[in-house]
């Protein structure tokens, strides 16, 4: 299976976006070559803005330009988008409802080397917690670049985590037309439904799998969209199935877990377990090892869910 | 206009000033006065039309320091963006005054900002849009506070506008020496503001008196050298025109009450 990150293919996909869309700009903080906002640079130097190491420069910027006409698009880490220019993409761009991309990469724990310091694992609770903010996490490269073209498509401020890891770009029945705000269905089961989003929708279809060996049939659900959630979807799978999991590359405090917890409470009677990192910092390591270490592998998936249902 | 006629629209400014504050019982009325001849010149310059308030090629202008709202809900006022029935409104649930300005509900208004070091960002980014888009006749303005400067968001724009050779843009200081802890000297000195301005790249004007809207319009008109945006540092008063608010810290964020009122206006009349 071929492997690509969701940053690469943001990267690739704003070069497409850029040929059809002349209103698209974009700006970065002195991490093009770490987002990939390096290959619209070398497309369209022109249309390339970088702020230097200032990311709420970046993002007010940003806001700025989206008010002459301009669709701008900005990256940097998670922990400096989401985390450093918190209150700039809250009150300069959210508040007002400019038309702004926030574009994240180096989301989670499977930043890996780095360590603890730049593995953001609260920015989708920092960004939906935003009135009115859409939050999407894609889960492969092919979805990271439809969801670059929902973005431009769509009028209103967004927030767009991406991942440095190469993972399985999905192929056959998995690949599924990406629509915001609609949760794709990528495996049907009866027993537990798993919520997943990002890197870890991969993880949780071969939980899946190691689950139909000991005879336990999961769903698996791929939430891109975490705000506005599917909660329609959500509410079918949970009560068709009566336990639902979710998991997650992000804290358990605020992230996928709770939008679908919210979705569910006083709504639903199910079983409900939160599989992510839990409350704590990530660290250095291989990516695979640190996402061993937070438990966020199929096979430790597939024990935790097997564990919840007993 | 003369200056006869923006000194009448200053006074003006600062009675409804006064009125808004007073009504509401809450709002920064000492910050909005030191501001009004710098508001009200600069909005006599730009090509504005209450009528086509979304005009792409219109100016822009960002108030950086959000808190002095309600100069700004006059000036906007005067020039025809706002009903003055609103003032009535300022601060109250569902007015469109808000406590400090949301884009969203005034049209004319083009950022949201209040959260202080911000809206200098945001208009650099507006005079990058109009270079851009060649959109060589918009220019961008910004007002800023002193004690806003302590931001160091500030400085990153700073270093922006000059990067990006932002010939266009125009960054006023409201410089008034006073914030809400006491005098910028005590809370966090700014040391030489223009001299720190002039090392980031701009074209600086100081201005002694920045209620002399002759010396104003002198700054906002001189030429500046091809690549080089412009700082005005214009020394105020905070409080200016009502006796007992002027260089007072205590009337950063306090509204008079009915007696206060009477006597500012009293102070102010036309």
């Amino acid at each position: 299976m071929e492997k690509i990150a969701t940053r690469e293919a943001y990267g690739k996909a704003l070069v497409e976006l850029g040929a059809q869309d002349a209103r698209v700009v974009v700006l970065d903080a002195d991490l093009a070559g770490a987002t990939q906002t390096k290959i619209f640079k070398a497309a369209y130097p022109d249309r390339f803005y970088n702020a230097g190491i200032a990311e709420a420069n970046m993002v007010n910027m940003a806001a700025g330009l989206s008010t002459m006409g301009l669709v701008p698009f900005c990256s940097s880490f998670a922990m400096f988008a989401a985390g450093r220019a918190y209150e700039q993409i809250r009150n300069s761009v959210a508040y007002p409802r400019f038309n702004v991309k926030v574009c994240a990469t180096h989301a989670g724990v499977s930043v890996g080397e780095d360590g603890g310091s730049h593995q953001c694992i609260e920015d989708i609770a920092l960004m939906r917690a935003i009135p009115g903010m859409t939050v999407i996490v894609p889960a492969d490269a092919n979805e990271a670049r439809a969801a670059t073209f929902a973005l431009a498509e769509f009028e209103g401020p967004a927030y767009m985590r991406l991942a440095r890891l190469a993972t399985p770009v999905f192929e056959g029945d998995m690949v599924k037309p990406f629509e915001l705000g609609k949760a794709n269905v990528l495996r049907e089961g009866k027993d537990v439904a798993v919520f997943a989003c990002g890197l870890m929708v991969s993880e949780a279809l071969e939980a899946a799998k190691i689950l139909a060996a000991d005879g336990i049939d999961a769903a698996v659900i791929n939430i891109h969209t975490i705000k506005p959630i599917d909660s329609e979807c959500v509410m079918k799978y949970a009560k068709q199935c009566g336990h639902v999991v979710t998991v997650e590359e992000h804290s358990t405090i605020g992230g996928l877990g709770d939008a679908v917890a919210d979705v569910l409470m006083g709504k639903v009677n199910c079983s409900f377990k939160k599989i992510g990192v839990e409350d704590r910092f990530g660290q250095s390591g291989k990516a695979a090892d640190v996402l061993r270490e937070y438990g966020l592998t199929a096979d430790q998936i597939a024990e935790n869910i097997k564990a919840s249902l007993s | 206009m003369s200056t006869a006629q923006l000194a009448a629209t200053c006074k003006q400014v600062r009675r409804d000033i006064i009125n808004m504050t007073a009504n509401a019982g809450s709002g920064h009325p000492g910050g909005s006065l030191s501001a009004v001849e710098l508001m009200v010149s600069v909005f006599d310059r730009m090509r504005i039309d209450a009528k086509k308030p979304h005009d792409e090629n219109r100016d822009r202008f960002v108030l950086s320091k959000g808190h002095s709202a309600p100069c700004y809900y006059a000036v906007l006022a005067h020039h025809g963006f706002i009903d003055r029935a609103e003032y009535a409104n300022f601060r109250q649930l569902h007015s469109i005054l808000q406590g400090h300005p949301d884009a969203k509900k005034i049209p004319g208004i083009d950022a949201s900002t209040g959260s202080l070091g911000q809206g200098c960002s945001i208009a650099v980014g507006m005079a990058l849009g109009a270079k851009h888009r060649g959109m060589s006749d918009v220019k961008v303005y910004t007002l800023l506070g002193d004690g806003e400067m302590q931001e160091g968001q500030i400085w990153e724009a700073c270093m922006a506008a000059a990067h990006y050779k932002l010939d266009n843009l125009t960054v006023i200081v409201d410089n008034n020496g006073l914030q809400i802890d006491g005098r910028n000297d005590e809370v966090m000195s700014l040391g030489d503001l223009a001299a720190k301005m002039r090392a980031f790249g701009f074209e600086v004007f100081e201005l002694a008196d920045g209620h002399d809207l002759d010396a104003i319009a002198a700054a906002l008109d001189a030429a500046v050298p091809a690549g080089k945006p412009k700082c005005i540092i214009a020394h105020t008063v905070k409080g200016k025109g009502v006796s007992f608010m002027e260089n007072q810290v205590g009337w950063h964020g306090k509204a008079p009450n009915e007696e206060q009122r009477a006597q500012a206006l009293k102070e102010l009349e036309g």
